[in-house]
Formats: structure tokens, C-alpha cells, sequence
């Protein structure tokens, strides 16, 4: 990770006036892609999906604050996504019963302010030690104010959770966010904002003190600072920005029921900002698309797909531990030098017989699920399209020969990628620019 | 409410010791590598499931013994081929790995045996009356339950600190690098005592299966309990495991059979309370936050207390 924090620094060095031309102009690219997107992608299920998306690209970004940038590893960040849109429910019915004129528009704001509030409480007590120790402490109140959710009724509504309307509040400028078009752009504009708030803070020298404190916290100790208050800080702030994300899938769903604040919803987070790479401020917006998107497209295609979703972190722990983003930026020199033509071949080289492993190691946990759970429904079944039955041997065995001998394949692969890498690399080094 | 009292410190020892047998294992885990082993409590359930399957197949008792080397051998590989592999990239890689792996298990598991709970019976030969307490007939299995946990406790102790493997393994845990130097295979030990560790919370599984409901979601709700009491009795002590795990079985056991609320204790002094959002902290029973009590002592512990009660380490 103290890679990572070199390779922003060195990027900081020259900051000239057309770095900061190229800075802002990220995020008008942004803003401009995000009103673009639902022109482009018009159907109902793409707006509500990328709905979902801008939500969870906050709620992952909060968490990243502290996991990327402060190296707290947390099992409970739910809390703070859950408070924060319970809360900003019972807000919106308080606004409505009282008519009191407070625009839909603003009302993420309550989200933040209970994030801050319930990061402030339980950061005060969690934040006191770093590394495992916070992590089980995190896990251990995350599951506190679980197990508080199914028994305080009248809060968090039990098992069916609080609804509410957003089209009762006051309407700003004739928009009452009716339509999924309006709640989508309200969206948009959060995550637009608070995604620009959490890249400033990693550039204040608060920002740089928490990248002090995750890779060397004695020395931070040394310099003079506590490592308690970096980190109850950044805990706090991370908690507005969940509360925040928290409040909009309020506003989004009209419904908050106790599985937000519950042990899955912080898992999915997790898994969002680490497969999207935790050591790169896009990694975590990646991560968030990517599993939104899977979530929704494997859920319609396979019933175990949370199976599967678990064997990508491990795979992505096991060999990318810097994630998408990482990955991508291991190309960036490639990129420069412009030779990332030459390891394109290679690559594709070592694709076909990993998605052939792939296919083989899924046909063989479809036909597993098919003949022990779906054991009433019969063995016959489908797999990419192809009509097959499960309790007959000649599946199983063009299961094992794909997985098998896809891998065989494809460890062979492995020194030509390499060799290629290394070759493409060395290209590149010298071009480098030298800072 | 003499009955009452034997009865629940008879189930809550019986709870503490099957919580220890699955702390101890993740302790001396901790102590070895500075992981805690976040998929624990999936070995555990694995070990119930196996018991399940196997008492089907083979009967219970082989299934006792076949089920716990079953899952120490799927932990020792996943310690040889997965764990050993993120090392290098750092302890938050390695607890995340073992979330990750927890996960995986979680969903293999529905997959195999669905999401519903599983008909594991206590065997026949165990299923009778042990005692009667004035009213309350105590099951057989219970009290098996109980001497096995106390008798593998036992066991462990005299492996640990009386034989010749047992002082390698506690050698290991604070000097491996003396140890490796001593000609010794430390990853080898490292290796044995992960698959010692999941074996046992194995055996926790096999025997609890039967009492408790074998169900997907085992894991999950004893995994966080299991952390609580790692923390509170202070990462890493073995001694500290041992009160904790004793000390949450006792309370949580005692808390269900509590009937009372705040409403019950304050109404009578003509204390009430208007009808609001929080109304259900006044009327709620002890018996009914008995599942959050572990959470609450672990938040007073770190208040009082921050590196657990008998913990001498920071993290």
C-alpha cells in the first residue's frame, strides 16, 4: 500500500496549471457522463439499476476512507448506511405529518448528520486501537445494532421495515421526484457532490495523516500525531458520507427494513471496495458498478450466484490484492510507453482457456446445486442454453475435462504472459518520465 | 427458582464449554499467526453438517470422529494453499481471505443441504432422561455434551503443556524463528495447529448439531458471539478464552430464563412512560435482549478494560 501512496505523490509533484485543468475537468467529465447516462441506457431496469449504483458508489467510497485510506478494516459499516436511512425515513413521515417545508432534495442531509452522530458514539469507543482489534470491535457492534433492530419495534419497524412517500414533501422547482428520471438525477447530484468532498479530503493533510497511520502508525505517533484522533476522525467523516448513501436508498426505495444495518449489507461492501481495489480513489466506484451490475444480471441468470461472488474476492485476495483499479494501473507505464499492444495477444492467449476452466468449475456447481436443492425439480437442466441432465456421468465428465484440462492450458500460459510483461515492461521503464 | 438456577447453570457451562472448544482453537490460531480466523465458526458448522451427513451414511458415532478430521484436513489445506499464499501481502489481506472464506462455505453449504434446517437427531442410544431436576427432565445428550467438551479441554491442556509436541507448538507461538532454528518445520507446525483448531470446532459442531438447529446460518449467528469472546478475554489468552467462554454461556442462558422489563421493575413506583419511538426500551425483557447482551459487555469491556480481561497484547 506505501507503493500506492508513493506512486500519488510522485503523480502531485507537478502541479502546474494544467494539472489542475486536467483535475477539474475529471469531474465535469463525470457530471457531464452522468447527465448523459440515462439518454443512453433508457430502459426502466437501467435507470433503477444505475440508481442503485450511484448509491453504493458513495457507500463504498465511505468505506474506503477508512479501509483504503486509514487501513481500518471494518465488518460494520452497515450501522452508519442503515441509521442514517432509517432515520431519514421516519424525517421524511415527521415532514410530512407536520407539513413542514423541507424539499426532498435536502432531506440526505438528516442521513449525514446521524452518520456523523452514531460515528461519533460508537467511533469514540471503537477507535481506540487500530488493526484486529477494531475490526472485531466494529463486527461485534455492527451485530449490536443488529440484533437492536429486530427488538426495538417501533424504530425499525421489525421484519417489514419503515415505508414512506417521497412525493408528499414539498416539491422544489415543480419536481415532486415522483418519477425514477427525477430520483435518479437527485441521485446523481449527491454522489456527484460527495464524491467530489471525499476526493478533497484525501488531499488535505488530514487526508495524508490517514495514509500515515495505515502504513506506519508508530512513526505518525512519532511526529507528534495520535493515531486515535486520525482515526476517530476519519471515522466520523466516513460515517456522514454512509449516512449519506444510506438516506438517498431511502429516498430511492421509499422502504428501510433491519437488513441494512445487518452483518450482509456490510459484507457487500466490503467485497465492492476490495474487488474494486482499495489502494485507488476510482477502485471503490468500479467495485460498486461492477457488483451492482452482477448483482442484478447474476441473479437473474444463476441462484447461487453469491457463491461465486465469494470466490472472485477470494480469487481477486489471493492474486490482485490491489484490485481492478490495481490492475489497471499496473498498465499505466504500458500505457505511456505505448506498448500495451504487445501484451494484448498474450493476454487473450490466456483468456480462452480460463474462461474454459471457468465454464467447467460452473457447470459442475450448477449441476451440484441442480441435483441436491432443486432435487424435486429434476435433473434435466440448462447450461449457456445447452440442454443437459444432471444425474448422467457424461456432463460431469466434460465438467471435470474443462476445469481440468482449461487449467492445464492455462498455467501453461503463464510464463508467456509473463514474459511478455516483463518484456513490455522493460520497454517502458527507460521512457518513464524521471521526477 | 432453585430448579431454574441449577437447570441454567447447567446449560449455560454446557454453552461455555462448547464455545470454548471453537475459542480455543481460534486463539491459539491468533497467537500463531496474528489472524483471526473469521471463518471459524464455518468450520464448526461444516463439522455439524458432516456429523449430519455421516450419522446418515455411517451413524453418529463414526461420524464423531470421521466428521472432525474431515474438516481439520480441509483446514489444514486451506492454512497450506490459501492463508500460507496471502501472507505476504499482510494481515488485513489475510483476515479478508478468511472472510472471504467464510462466505464461500456459507454459500457451498446452502447449496448442498438448501437453506432449510436439517433433521440431525440426537442418536438413540443417548436419547433418554439423565436426571430429573424437581420438574425438569436434563437429556442424555446434554450431559455428553458436556463431558466430551470438558474431556477434549482436558486433553488439550495435557497435549499443550505436558508432551513433547505440545511445548514445540507453544515454542512456536512466541519464538518461531528460534524454533525454525531448533530444526524444526515451523510451517508445518502452523499447518497442524489450523487444522487442530478447525478439528475441534468441528467436534463442537458434531456434538451441538443435534441440541441446536443444523442450518445454513449457524455460522453466522455463533461466528460474532465467538469474536466477542476472543475480545473479551483478551486476544490471544488462552486462560482469558476459557472465562470468557464460561462467563457469556452463564449470562446469555441466565438472561433468556429472565422475564422482566424496565416497565416491570419502575411500574410499580408509578413510573410511565408515554407511547413514542422508544417506548419498546421500557417494555422490553431481559429475555428478549439476551442476544445482544454479549455485544454490550464487549462495548463495557472496552471501556473498562481495552485489551480484554486477561489480554496482555494491544492488538
Amino acid at each position: 500500500m506505501s507503493e500506492v501512496a508513493n506512486e500519488t505523490l510522485r503523480a502531485d509533484a507537478p502541479v502546474a496549471a494544467q494539472g489542475s485543468v486536467k483535475r477539474y475537468g475529471i469531474w465535469g467529465a463525470t457530471a457531464v457522463l452522468f447527465l448523459a447516462l440515462p439518454h443512453i441506457f433508457t430502459s426502466g431496469t437501467a435507470l433503477t439499476m444505475m440508481s442503485v449504483m450511484g448509491i453504493m458508489i458513495v457507500f463504498a467510497l465511505s468505506y474506503n476512507m477508512l479501509l483504503g485510506q486509514t487501513g481500518m478494516l471494518s465488518f460494520g459499516h452497515a450501522v452508519y448506511y442503515g441509521l442514517g436511512g432509517f432515520l431519514v425515513v421516519h424525517a421524511m413521515n415527521t415532514v410530512v405529518q407536520g407539513r413542514l417545508p423541507v424539499p426532498v432534495a435536502l432531506i440526505p442531509l438528516v442521513g449525514g448528520l446521524a452518520g456523523l452522530v452514531f460515528g461519533f458514539i460508537f467511533g469514540s469507543v471503537s477507535t481506540r486501537r487500530g488493526g484486529t482489534a477494531f475490526a472485531m470491535i466494529s463486527l461485534g457492534l455492527g451485530e449490536l445494532v443488529a440484533s437492536s433492530a429486530l427488538i426495538l419495534r417501533s424504530f425499525f419497524g421489525g421484519e417489514e421495515g419503515i415505508t414512506t412517500n417521497r412525493t408528499k414533501l414539498l416539491p422544489l422547482f415543480g419536481l415532486n421526484f415522483g418519477p425514477q428520471m427525477q430520483v435518479y438525477y437527485l441521485i446523481a447530484a449527491w454522489c456527484l457532490l460527495s464524491m467530489i468532498a471525499m476526493y478533497a479530503i484525501t488531499r488535505t493533510p488530514f487526508g495524508r495523516m490517514c495514509n500515515a497511520v495505515r502504513d506506519n502508525p508508530e512513526r505518525a505517533e512519532f511526529i507528534g500525531y495520535s493515531t486515535q484522533r486520525v482515526r476517530f476522525i476519519a471515522f466520523c467523516l466516513s460515517g456522514v458520507f454512509a449516512g449519506i448513501a444510506g438516506g438517498l436508498a431511502a429516498v430511492n426505495f421509499e422502504i428501510v427494513n433491519s437488513v441494512s444495518v445487518a452483518a450482509g449489507q456490510s459484507g457487500i461492501v466490503l467485497l465492492m471496495t476490495y474487488i474494486g481495489g482499495v489502494g485507488n480513489f476510482a477502485g471503490p466506484v468500479l467495485g460498486a458498478i461492477l457488483i451492482t451490475y452482477l448483482q442484478v444480471m447474476l441473479s437473474d441468470a444463476t441462484e447461487v450466484w453469491q457463491l461465486y461472488f465469494g470466490l472472485l474476492f477470494i480469487g481477486m485476495i489471493m492474486f490482485a490484492p490491489g484490485g481492478i483499479a490495481g490492475l489497471l494501473m499496473m498498465h499505466q507505464p504500458l500505457w505511456r510507453a505505448r506498448v500495451l499492444h504487445r501484451v494484448i495477444p498474450p493476454y487473450l492467449l490466456a483468456l480462452v482457456p480460463g474462461l474454459v476452466t471457468l465454464a467447467g468449475v460452473c457447470l459442475a456447481i450448477e449441476m451440484t446445486f441442480r441435483l441436491t436443492v432443486r432435487a424435486s425439480e429434476g435433473s434435466a437442466m440448462f447450461f449457456l442454453h445447452v440442454p443437459l441432465d444432471a444425474r448422467s456421468p457424461l456432463p460431469w465428465l466434460v465438467a471435470a475435462l474443462l476445469a481440468g484440462g482449461g487449467f492445464w492450458l492455462f498455467r501453461r500460459t503463464w510464463p508467456i504472459v509473463a514474459n511478455a510483461w516483463s518484456a513490455a515492461l522493460a520497454v517502458a521503464r527507460p521512457v518513464r518520465p524521471a521526477t | 427458582m432453585l430448579e431454574l438456577v441449577i437447570v441454567s447453570t447447567l446449560n449455560g457451562v454446557l454453552f461455555g464449554m462448547l464455545l470454548f472448544l471453537m475459542a480455543s482453537g481460534l486463539t491459539l490460531i491468533f497467537s500463531m499467526m496474528g489472524v483471526l480466523n473469521f471463518a471459524h465458526a464455518s468450520f464448526y458448522m461444516l463439522g455439524a453438517f458432516f456429523g449430519f451427513q455421516l450419522s446418515q451414511w455411517i451413524g453418529f458415532w463414526p461420524g464423531l470422529v470421521v466428521a472432525p478430521v474431515l474438516v481439520g484436513g480441509i483446514g489444514a489445506l486451506v492454512e497450506r494453499y490459501g492463508l500460507r499464499a496471502v501472507h505476504r501481502h499482510g494481515h488485513v489481506a489475510e483476515l479478508l481471505f478468511t472472510f472471504g472464506l467464510a462466505f464461500v462455505i456459507e454459500e457451498v453449504v446452502q447449496m448442498v443441504w438448501g437453506k432449510l434446517p436439517v433433521d440431525y437427531r440426537v442418536p438413540p442410544s443417548l436419547d433418554f432422561t439423565a436426571f430429573t431436576v424437581f420438574s425438569t427432565n436434563y437429556p442424555a445428550f446434554k450431559m455428553f455434551e458436556l463431558l466430551t467438551a470438558i474431556a477434549i479441554f482436558v486433553v488439550l491442556l495435557g497435549v499443550l503443556t505436558r508432551t513433547r509436541i505440545g511445548l514445540v507448538i507453544q515454542a512456536a507461538l512466541s519464538h518461531p524463528n528460534m524454533v525454525g532454528m531448533l530444526g524444526h518445520n515451523v510451517p508445518r507446525i502452523f499447518m497442524l495447529v489450523f487444522g487442530l483448531g478447525t478439528a475441534l470446532a468441528a467436534v463442537a459442531g458434531v456434538i451441538a448439531g443435534p441440541a441446536l438447529v443444523t442450518q445454513s446460518n449457524m455460522a453466522g449467528l455463533l461466528g460474532p458471539i465467538l469474536f466477542v469472546v476472543v475480545v473479551v478475554g483478551g486476544l490471544g489468552s488462552l486462560q482469558g478464552a476459557f472465562i470468557a467462554s464460561l462467563l457469556i454461556g452463564l449470562v446469555q442462558t441466565f438472561a433468556v430464563a429472565i422475564n422482566l422489563s424496565l416497565a416491570d421493575i419502575f411500574g410499580p413506583l408509578g413510573v410511565t412512560v408515554r407511547p413514542g419511538l422508544l417506548t419498546d426500551i421500557w417494555q422490553v425483557t431481559v429475555a428478549q435482549i439476551a442476544p445482544i447482551i454479549p455485544y454490550l459487555l464487549l462495548v463495557m469491556i472496552l471501556i473498562l478494560r481495552p485489551s480484554g480481561l486477561l489480554g496482555t497484547r494491544e492488538t
